[in-house]
Protein backbone atom coordinates (compact mmCIF):
# COMPACT_ATOMS: atom_id res chain seq x y z
CA UNK A 1 0.00 0.00 0.00
CA UNK A 2 1.74 3.15 -0.65
CA UNK A 3 0.96 5.89 1.96
CA UNK A 4 -0.60 9.17 0.66
CA UNK A 5 1.15 12.07 1.96
CA UNK A 6 -1.51 14.37 3.20
CA UNK A 7 0.05 17.69 1.97
CA UNK A 8 1.06 20.36 4.88
CA UNK A 9 -1.70 23.02 5.67
CA UNK A 10 -0.76 26.15 4.33
CA UNK A 11 -0.74 28.26 7.38
CA UNK A 12 1.22 31.43 6.77
CA UNK A 13 -2.04 33.52 6.87
CA UNK A 14 -2.49 32.89 10.28
CA UNK A 15 -0.05 35.72 11.73
CA UNK A 16 -2.06 37.99 9.55
CA UNK A 17 -5.23 36.84 10.90
CA UNK A 18 -3.81 37.22 14.79
CA UNK A 19 -2.62 40.51 13.71
CA UNK A 20 -5.78 41.99 12.64
CA UNK A 21 -7.30 40.04 15.98
CA UNK A 22 -4.69 42.29 18.04
CA UNK A 23 -5.55 45.76 15.88
CA UNK A 24 -9.41 45.18 16.84
CA UNK A 25 -8.71 44.70 20.84
CA UNK A 26 -6.08 47.31 20.42
CA UNK A 27 -8.59 49.78 19.25
CA UNK A 28 -11.57 48.93 21.26
CA UNK A 29 -9.85 48.37 24.52
CA UNK A 30 -8.75 51.17 27.13
CA UNK A 31 -5.78 50.48 29.31
CA UNK A 32 -6.62 53.73 31.49
CA UNK A 33 -6.59 52.05 35.04
CA UNK A 34 -8.90 54.67 36.98
CA UNK A 35 -6.79 56.11 39.68
CA UNK A 36 -8.82 59.25 42.19
CA UNK A 37 -9.19 60.44 45.34
CA UNK A 38 -11.68 58.39 47.52
CA UNK A 39 -14.23 60.51 49.44
CA UNK A 40 -17.54 59.71 51.48
CA UNK A 41 -20.30 62.23 51.02
CA UNK A 42 -22.27 62.55 54.14
CA UNK A 43 -26.20 61.28 53.71
CA UNK A 44 -28.92 63.70 52.60
CA UNK A 45 -30.33 65.41 54.54
CA UNK A 46 -33.88 64.45 55.99
CA UNK A 47 -36.85 66.39 54.77
CA UNK A 48 -38.90 66.31 58.02
CA UNK A 49 -36.19 66.61 60.55
CA UNK A 50 -34.94 69.93 61.34
CA UNK A 51 -31.60 70.17 60.06
CA UNK A 52 -29.70 69.33 63.29
CA UNK A 53 -26.35 70.82 63.54
CA UNK A 54 -24.19 69.50 65.55
CA UNK A 55 -22.64 71.65 68.04
CA UNK A 56 -19.25 71.92 67.43
CA UNK A 57 -16.32 74.14 69.25
CA UNK A 58 -14.73 76.93 67.27
CA UNK A 59 -11.68 75.65 68.69
CA UNK A 60 -12.26 72.39 66.74
CA UNK A 61 -12.73 73.60 62.92
CA UNK A 62 -10.51 74.48 60.40
CA UNK A 63 -12.69 76.79 57.97
CA UNK A 64 -11.30 76.44 53.96
CA UNK A 65 -12.75 78.41 52.24
CA UNK A 66 -12.00 79.06 47.91
CA UNK A 67 -13.94 82.17 46.24
CA UNK A 68 -14.82 82.04 42.52
CA UNK A 69 -11.54 83.72 42.18
CA UNK A 70 -9.60 80.40 43.55
CA UNK A 71 -8.55 82.53 46.32
CA UNK A 72 -7.54 80.44 49.66
CA UNK A 73 -8.48 81.21 52.64
CA UNK A 74 -7.40 79.34 55.80
CA UNK A 75 -9.54 80.00 59.00
CA UNK A 76 -9.71 84.13 58.82
CA UNK A 77 -7.13 84.44 56.52
CA UNK A 78 -5.74 84.64 53.09
CA UNK A 79 -3.32 81.72 52.37
CA UNK A 80 -1.68 80.04 49.33
CA UNK A 81 -2.07 76.33 48.56
CA UNK A 82 1.05 75.11 49.73
CA UNK A 83 0.58 76.45 52.93
CA UNK A 84 -2.57 74.13 53.63
CA UNK A 85 -0.61 70.85 54.39
CA UNK A 86 1.95 72.48 57.09
CA UNK A 87 -1.73 74.19 58.64
CA UNK A 88 -4.01 71.21 58.55
CA UNK A 89 -1.08 68.76 60.01
CA UNK A 90 -0.86 71.04 62.56
CA UNK A 91 -4.25 71.68 63.30
CA UNK A 92 -5.28 67.80 63.56
CA UNK A 93 -2.23 66.70 65.46
CA UNK A 94 -2.15 69.74 68.00
CA UNK A 95 1.01 68.49 69.09
CA UNK A 96 1.42 70.88 71.67
CA UNK A 97 -2.36 70.76 72.72
CA UNK A 98 -2.73 74.90 71.99
CA UNK A 99 -5.92 75.91 73.57
CA UNK A 100 -7.20 77.58 70.01
CA UNK A 101 -6.20 73.79 68.60
CA UNK A 102 -8.82 70.80 68.61
CA UNK A 103 -9.07 69.53 72.63
CA UNK A 104 -7.55 66.16 72.72
CA UNK A 105 -9.59 63.52 74.49
CA UNK A 106 -8.62 60.36 75.61
CA UNK A 107 -9.45 57.23 73.63
CA UNK A 108 -8.85 53.51 73.98
CA UNK A 109 -6.84 52.14 70.69
CA UNK A 110 -5.94 48.87 70.11
CA UNK A 111 -1.75 48.31 69.79
CA UNK A 112 -1.43 52.16 71.17
CA UNK A 113 -3.09 51.83 74.45
CA UNK A 114 -4.86 55.19 75.78
CA UNK A 115 -3.87 57.84 73.68
CA UNK A 116 -4.89 61.72 73.44
CA UNK A 117 -6.15 62.29 69.93
CA UNK A 118 -7.96 65.29 68.64
CA UNK A 119 -11.03 62.89 67.63
CA UNK A 120 -13.66 66.20 67.77
CA UNK A 121 -12.09 67.97 64.90
CA UNK A 122 -13.22 68.87 62.14
CA UNK A 123 -12.26 70.39 58.37
CA UNK A 124 -14.39 71.92 56.67
CA UNK A 125 -13.84 72.56 52.90
CA UNK A 126 -16.39 74.96 51.38
CA UNK A 127 -16.43 76.47 47.64
CA UNK A 128 -17.90 78.51 45.57
CA UNK A 129 -20.04 77.91 42.49
CA UNK A 130 -17.04 79.30 40.56
CA UNK A 131 -14.18 77.79 41.45
CA UNK A 132 -12.39 75.93 39.30
CA UNK A 133 -12.62 72.13 39.73
CA UNK A 134 -8.74 71.71 39.56
CA UNK A 135 -8.45 73.94 42.38
CA UNK A 136 -10.80 72.23 44.66
CA UNK A 137 -9.42 69.34 43.62
CA UNK A 138 -5.82 70.43 44.62
CA UNK A 139 -6.96 71.72 48.19
CA UNK A 140 -8.53 68.31 48.84
CA UNK A 141 -5.57 66.41 47.69
CA UNK A 142 -3.69 68.70 50.34
CA UNK A 143 -5.67 68.07 53.08
CA UNK A 144 -5.49 64.63 51.91
CA UNK A 145 -1.96 64.73 52.15
CA UNK A 146 -1.73 66.01 55.23
CA UNK A 147 -3.53 63.45 56.85
CA UNK A 148 -1.40 60.81 55.38
CA UNK A 149 1.49 62.80 56.20
CA UNK A 150 0.43 62.34 59.98
CA UNK A 151 -0.26 58.54 59.33
CA UNK A 152 3.05 58.01 58.20
CA UNK A 153 4.95 59.59 60.60
CA UNK A 154 2.85 57.77 63.62
CA UNK A 155 3.21 54.41 61.64
CA UNK A 156 7.24 55.26 62.00
CA UNK A 157 7.40 56.24 65.19
CA UNK A 158 5.28 53.33 66.63
CA UNK A 159 5.87 50.65 64.11
CA UNK A 160 9.00 51.45 62.45
CA UNK A 161 7.40 51.24 59.52
CA UNK A 162 5.60 53.64 57.35
CA UNK A 163 1.87 53.58 57.07
CA UNK A 164 1.55 51.68 53.20
CA UNK A 165 3.47 48.32 55.19
CA UNK A 166 1.40 47.85 58.10
CA UNK A 167 -0.55 44.95 59.01
CA UNK A 168 -4.01 44.92 58.71
CA UNK A 169 -4.95 46.25 62.87
CA UNK A 170 -1.61 48.26 62.58
CA UNK A 171 -3.19 50.64 60.07
CA UNK A 172 -6.26 50.15 61.89
CA UNK A 173 -5.07 51.60 64.68
CA UNK A 174 -3.43 54.24 62.63
CA UNK A 175 -6.45 55.56 61.18
CA UNK A 176 -8.04 55.63 64.41
CA UNK A 177 -5.76 58.21 66.15
CA UNK A 178 -6.26 60.02 62.98
CA UNK A 179 -9.39 60.04 61.34
CA UNK A 180 -9.78 61.64 58.40
CA UNK A 181 -12.55 63.87 59.17
CA UNK A 182 -13.31 66.55 56.00
CA UNK A 183 -16.61 68.04 55.56
CA UNK A 184 -17.76 69.34 52.50
CA UNK A 185 -19.94 71.47 53.83
CA UNK A 186 -23.26 72.76 51.47
CA UNK A 187 -22.23 74.74 48.39
CA UNK A 188 -22.36 78.47 49.64
CA UNK A 189 -22.96 81.33 46.36
CA UNK A 190 -20.75 83.71 47.38
CA UNK A 191 -20.85 85.72 44.02
CA UNK A 192 -24.21 86.38 43.92
CA UNK A 193 -25.30 88.20 46.85
CA UNK B 1 38.26 28.85 -12.62
CA UNK B 2 36.54 30.85 -9.23
CA UNK B 3 36.14 28.35 -6.96
CA UNK B 4 32.78 30.16 -5.71
CA UNK B 5 29.80 31.04 -7.88
CA UNK B 6 29.84 28.06 -9.29
CA UNK B 7 27.18 25.03 -8.89
CA UNK B 8 23.87 26.45 -7.51
CA UNK B 9 22.70 29.34 -6.36
CA UNK B 10 23.73 30.41 -2.52
CA UNK B 11 20.32 32.01 -1.94
CA UNK B 12 19.33 33.02 1.66
CA UNK B 13 17.64 29.96 3.20
CA UNK B 14 13.95 31.23 4.03
CA UNK B 15 13.38 33.07 7.02
CA UNK B 16 10.84 30.33 9.30
CA UNK B 17 8.18 31.99 10.17
CA UNK B 18 6.07 29.49 11.86
CA UNK B 19 6.11 30.96 15.03
CA UNK B 20 5.32 34.16 14.24
CA UNK B 21 1.71 33.47 14.96
CA UNK B 22 2.30 32.47 18.25
CA UNK B 23 3.87 35.20 18.98
CA UNK B 24 0.95 37.43 18.36
CA UNK B 25 -0.79 35.19 19.90
CA UNK B 26 0.93 35.93 22.97
CA UNK B 27 0.36 39.86 22.58
CA UNK B 28 -2.73 39.17 21.94
CA UNK B 29 -3.88 37.39 24.70
CA UNK B 30 -1.39 40.29 27.03
CA UNK B 31 -3.46 42.93 25.54
CA UNK B 32 -6.76 40.82 26.39
CA UNK B 33 -5.99 40.46 30.06
CA UNK B 34 -4.58 43.83 30.81
CA UNK B 35 -7.19 46.20 28.80
CA UNK B 36 -10.72 46.29 29.87
CA UNK B 37 -12.98 47.17 26.89
CA UNK B 38 -14.69 50.65 26.33
CA UNK B 39 -17.96 50.86 27.76
CA UNK B 40 -18.90 54.50 26.38
CA UNK B 41 -17.86 56.12 23.23
CA UNK B 42 -16.74 59.74 24.77
CA UNK B 43 -18.80 62.47 24.14
CA UNK B 44 -17.44 65.22 26.51
CA UNK B 45 -13.59 65.96 26.59
CA UNK B 46 -11.83 66.02 29.89
CA UNK B 47 -8.52 66.36 31.21
CA UNK B 48 -8.62 64.59 34.74
CA UNK B 49 -6.55 67.38 37.59
CA UNK B 50 -3.48 65.55 38.82
CA UNK B 51 -2.82 64.64 42.97
CA UNK B 52 -0.24 63.18 44.81
CA UNK B 53 -2.47 61.34 47.12
CA UNK B 54 -4.58 58.91 44.70
CA UNK B 55 -5.12 55.44 44.47
CA UNK B 56 -6.52 53.07 42.67
CA UNK B 57 -9.79 52.05 42.45
CA UNK B 58 -10.42 47.76 43.01
CA UNK B 59 -13.60 46.15 41.42
CA UNK B 60 -14.68 47.41 38.18
CA UNK B 61 -17.79 45.59 38.12
CA UNK B 62 -18.60 48.17 40.77
CA UNK B 63 -17.93 52.00 39.81
CA UNK B 64 -20.05 53.78 37.65
CA UNK B 65 -18.75 56.19 35.71
CA UNK B 66 -20.28 60.38 35.35
CA UNK B 67 -17.83 62.68 32.70
CA UNK B 68 -18.27 66.30 32.90
CA UNK B 69 -16.45 68.07 30.15
CA UNK B 70 -17.03 70.68 27.55
CA UNK B 71 -18.75 68.30 24.47
CA UNK B 72 -16.39 66.97 21.12
CA UNK B 73 -15.90 68.60 18.45
CA UNK B 74 -18.21 66.95 16.12
CA UNK B 75 -20.87 67.81 19.42
CA UNK B 76 -19.97 71.18 19.87
CA UNK B 77 -21.70 72.48 16.59
CA UNK B 78 -24.55 71.11 17.38
CA UNK B 79 -25.26 71.93 21.19
CA UNK B 80 -22.40 74.49 21.91
CA UNK B 81 -19.85 74.29 23.66
CA UNK B 82 -21.18 74.65 27.16
CA UNK B 83 -20.13 71.95 29.98
CA UNK B 84 -22.25 68.60 29.58
CA UNK B 85 -22.58 65.84 31.56
CA UNK B 86 -22.38 62.50 30.35
CA UNK B 87 -24.24 59.29 31.39
CA UNK B 88 -23.65 56.52 29.21
CA UNK B 89 -23.93 57.04 25.96
CA UNK B 90 -25.43 60.59 25.92
CA UNK B 91 -25.75 64.16 27.13
CA UNK B 92 -27.68 64.20 30.12
CA UNK B 93 -29.19 67.01 32.68
CA UNK B 94 -28.38 67.00 36.09
CA UNK B 95 -32.11 65.50 37.17
CA UNK B 96 -31.27 62.33 34.99
CA UNK B 97 -28.17 62.00 37.48
CA UNK B 98 -30.62 60.25 40.03
CA UNK B 99 -32.42 58.22 38.03
CA UNK B 100 -28.75 56.59 35.98
CA UNK B 101 -27.10 55.85 39.61
CA UNK B 102 -30.40 53.48 40.47
CA UNK B 103 -30.61 52.04 36.97
CA UNK B 104 -26.70 51.27 37.49
CA UNK B 105 -27.39 49.94 41.34
CA UNK B 106 -30.43 47.88 39.92
CA UNK B 107 -28.14 46.26 37.43
CA UNK B 108 -25.84 45.35 40.19
CA UNK B 109 -25.58 41.69 42.23
CA UNK B 110 -27.58 42.64 45.82
CA UNK B 111 -24.48 41.76 47.66
CA UNK B 112 -22.25 44.65 45.79
CA UNK B 113 -25.40 47.10 46.37
CA UNK B 114 -23.83 48.62 49.56
CA UNK B 115 -20.19 49.01 47.72
CA UNK B 116 -21.20 50.84 44.74
CA UNK B 117 -18.78 54.04 43.69
CA UNK B 118 -19.39 56.48 41.58
CA UNK B 119 -16.26 58.00 39.85
CA UNK B 120 -16.43 61.45 38.63
CA UNK B 121 -14.45 62.33 35.54
CA UNK B 122 -14.32 65.93 35.35
CA UNK B 123 -12.61 68.14 33.40
CA UNK B 124 -10.17 70.44 35.51
CA UNK B 125 -11.62 73.42 34.13
CA UNK B 126 -15.10 72.59 34.99
CA UNK B 127 -16.45 75.38 37.44
CA UNK B 128 -17.36 73.60 40.91
CA UNK B 129 -21.16 74.75 40.56
CA UNK B 130 -22.00 71.69 38.47
CA UNK B 131 -19.71 69.61 40.36
CA UNK B 132 -21.41 70.43 43.52
CA UNK B 133 -25.25 70.05 42.11
CA UNK B 134 -23.96 66.35 41.18
CA UNK B 135 -22.48 65.70 44.48
CA UNK B 136 -25.95 66.16 45.71
CA UNK B 137 -27.47 64.71 43.58
CA UNK B 138 -25.93 61.36 44.53
CA UNK B 139 -26.29 62.05 47.94
CA UNK B 140 -30.03 62.44 47.03
CA UNK B 141 -30.00 59.03 45.32
CA UNK B 142 -27.43 57.16 48.14
CA UNK B 143 -24.73 56.97 46.19
CA UNK B 144 -22.15 58.35 48.62
CA UNK B 145 -18.88 56.49 47.94
CA UNK B 146 -17.31 58.71 45.32
CA UNK B 147 -13.88 58.89 43.75
CA UNK B 148 -12.36 62.18 41.99
CA UNK B 149 -10.65 60.55 38.89
CA UNK B 150 -7.09 62.04 39.08
CA UNK B 151 -3.89 60.86 37.60
CA UNK B 152 -0.86 60.82 39.46
CA UNK B 153 2.17 62.96 39.92
CA UNK B 154 5.13 63.32 41.68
Amino acid sequence: MGKRSVPELNSSSTADISFILLIFFLTTTSMDTDKGLARRLPPPPEDNMEQEDTKVKERNVLQVRINAMDELMIGSDMADVSEIRARAKEFIDNPENLPNLPDKSPREIDLLGTVYITDRHVISLQSDRGTSYSKYFEVQNELVAAYNELRDELARRKFGKPYLQLSEEQALAVRSYYPMKISEAEPKNYGNK
Amino acid sequence: MSKFGKGEKRGMPALNTSSLPDLIFTILFFFMIVTTMREVTLMVEFRVPKGTEIEKMTKKSLVSYIYVGKPTREWRARIGSGTQIQLNDKFASLYEVQDYVYQEREAMKEIDKPFMKVSLKVDKDTRMGIVTDIKQELRKAYALNINYSAEGRN
